[in-house]
């Protein structure tokens, strides 16, 4: 980050970085979206991603390394930001220019980067555990079948609390998406003819996407009351 | 009407400030904003008190000079004006007015209100210009044609005043809206393109060692601009810098 010195050029970074997080977003969904319509397209594909070469020894390090860097850019722009105005105003009514979440992406980007913890703990470690330290990459379970449908339902099956962190912090992705992906655009120069089409393919992602892994997350809750 | 005042009190840029609280008791609606404040500072002469510093000067919306952030919003609670086109009609009997100066690290107070906003002065220095050979050889502008829509889109962020309404609004107080108006209103033009990596480097990098913020595109800038002074400069901005950048 030492090379990206300029304010526009570390904008930059953080709206490509953002937007390579967008489309690992909407693979993910794709992917969790076949555990309602097929659980064996599910188990198959999970198979695949976990024991692919090219997605775990290339595609995997890039994209924690693309999530650190978009977090920990964000913090080094806001650091700058606050740093710009060191005595706040008494009276500031932001509300009447500017959205609210254009201006509560910290707070939003907080919350996702807390469950993003609570996810890895979940899937990630649990998944290196068993393939890399356990050694065990068939992705089966004792009865021979494949693990990864049920052990995915039972991370939800009754686990009202869970599922509501889950409701929670994708409500807040929502939110954060909601400015993050339109504003990206901009802040790579995109405004033209079809500013308007992207504003709307953006607003709509961003809203269909969360609220698909929010029903992920309930219809696995409800199907296994 | 009858009117509370909350205003910034600071002898001076090192001073420490504080709010000090004035009523008036005649303001009427069809005075502007200043004039309001010429009103208070008449009393407060009067009564042997310093008067409250406060810029302004063509009072008619073209000089940039007039600043304040008035309950929370940088030129007050209307749209497109400047604060002295901002008329007390906005405002209710009785009503409390918060009166604070733009704030920015970049724009340090001198007094009370007024603040320095000469770092807009060295970020046009850094670039804002054309070189042009006057040596009596010099070409008409005019003959040369230029698109009509770019000439409009050039003419439009040349209106920008350099108010600072843009920092002030921004969370950030970043200054990306005035920068992108000054390198657009050259980028669009022919005249602009010999010294366009330079200047777009240049001014950006001033802009940085200010001390602004960074853009983070919540549009508050483009709301709260006198001069309706767009977003798309601030896109065009970028993309001059990373043409630019590319080129070395």
């Amino acid at each position: 980050m030492g090379g990206i010195k300029t304010s526009i050029a570390r904008k930059v970074a953080m709206a490509l970085s953002g937007l390579f997080l967008v489309l690992f977003l909407a693979q993910h969904f794709t992917i969790n979206f076949t555990s309602v319509v097929s659980p064996d397209t599910f188990n198959e594909i999970s198979q695949f991603m976990g024991t692919n070469f090219l997605v775990q020894a290339v595609l995997q390090p890039i994209l924690i390394f693309g999530v650190i860097f978009h977090f920990v850019m964000g913090f080094v722009l806001e650091i700058k930001n606050n740093s710009a105005r060191s005595v706040s105003y008494a009276k500031y009514n932001g509300g009447a220019n500017s959205p609210w979440v254009s201006r509560n992406m910290l707070l939003t980007g907080i919350v996702v980067l807390a469950f993003l913890g609570l996810h890895f703990y979940d899937f990630w470690v649990h998944e290196m555990q068993v393939k890399y330290i356990q050694g065990d990459m068939s992705g089966l379970n004792e009865a021979g079948e494949f693990r990864y449908y049920e052990e995915t339902v039972a991370k939800f099956a009754g686990q009202p609390v869970r599922v509501a962190i889950y409701v929670f912090s994708f409500v807040l992705l929502m939110l954060h998406l909601l400015h993050g992906f339109a504003s990206s655009f901009q802040t790579m120069g995109v405004n033209n003819k079809y500013s308007k089409g992207i504003k709307v393919f953006t607003k709509a992602f961003a809203i269909v996407i969360p609220m698909g892994f929010v029903f992920i997350a309930i219809f696995h809750y409800l199907n296994n009351l | 009407m009858k009117l509370n005042l909350k205003i910034w009190r600071q002898e001076d840029a090192k001073a420490k400030g504080e709010f000090k609280n004035y009523q008036l008791n005649e303001v009427h609606g069809d005075m502007s904003f200043l004039e309001m404040l010429d009103v208070l500072n008449n009393e407060l002469v009067e009564k042997g008190i310093e008067p409250v510093e406060f810029d302004h000067d063509c009072r008619e919306g073209i000089c940039g000079m007039c600043s304040l952030q008035i309950n929370g919003e940088p030129h007050g609670p209307d749209r497109g004006i400047t604060t002295c086109q901002l008329h007390m009609r906005k405002f209710k009997d009785g009503d409390t007015i918060v009166i604070e100066p733009f704030r920015a690290n970049a724009f340090p107070i001198v007094k009370d209100l007024a603040v320095d906003r000469s770092a807009f002065d060295r970020i046009q220095q850094a670039g804002g210009y054309i070189s042009v050979n006057t040596s009596g050889n010099t070409q008409d502008a005019n003959s040369i044609p230029i698109e009509k829509d770019k000439a409009d889109m050039s003419f439009n962020a040349a209106t920008c005043i350099g108010c600072g309404a843009c920092v002030a609004a921004c969370k950030n107080a970043s200054a990306m809206l005035f920068t992108s108006a000054k390198v657009s209103q050259y980028a669009l033009l022919p005249q602009g393109e010999v010294e366009a990596t330079d200047r777009v480097l240049n001014m950006v990098a001033q802009m940085d060692k200010e001390g602004f913020g960074n853009c983070t595109n919540t549009g508050a800038c483009e709301i709260e601009c006198p001069k309706g002074i767009s977003l798309e400069n601030i896109a065009r901005l970028n993309r001059e810098y990373l043409a630019a950048s590319l080129k070395g």
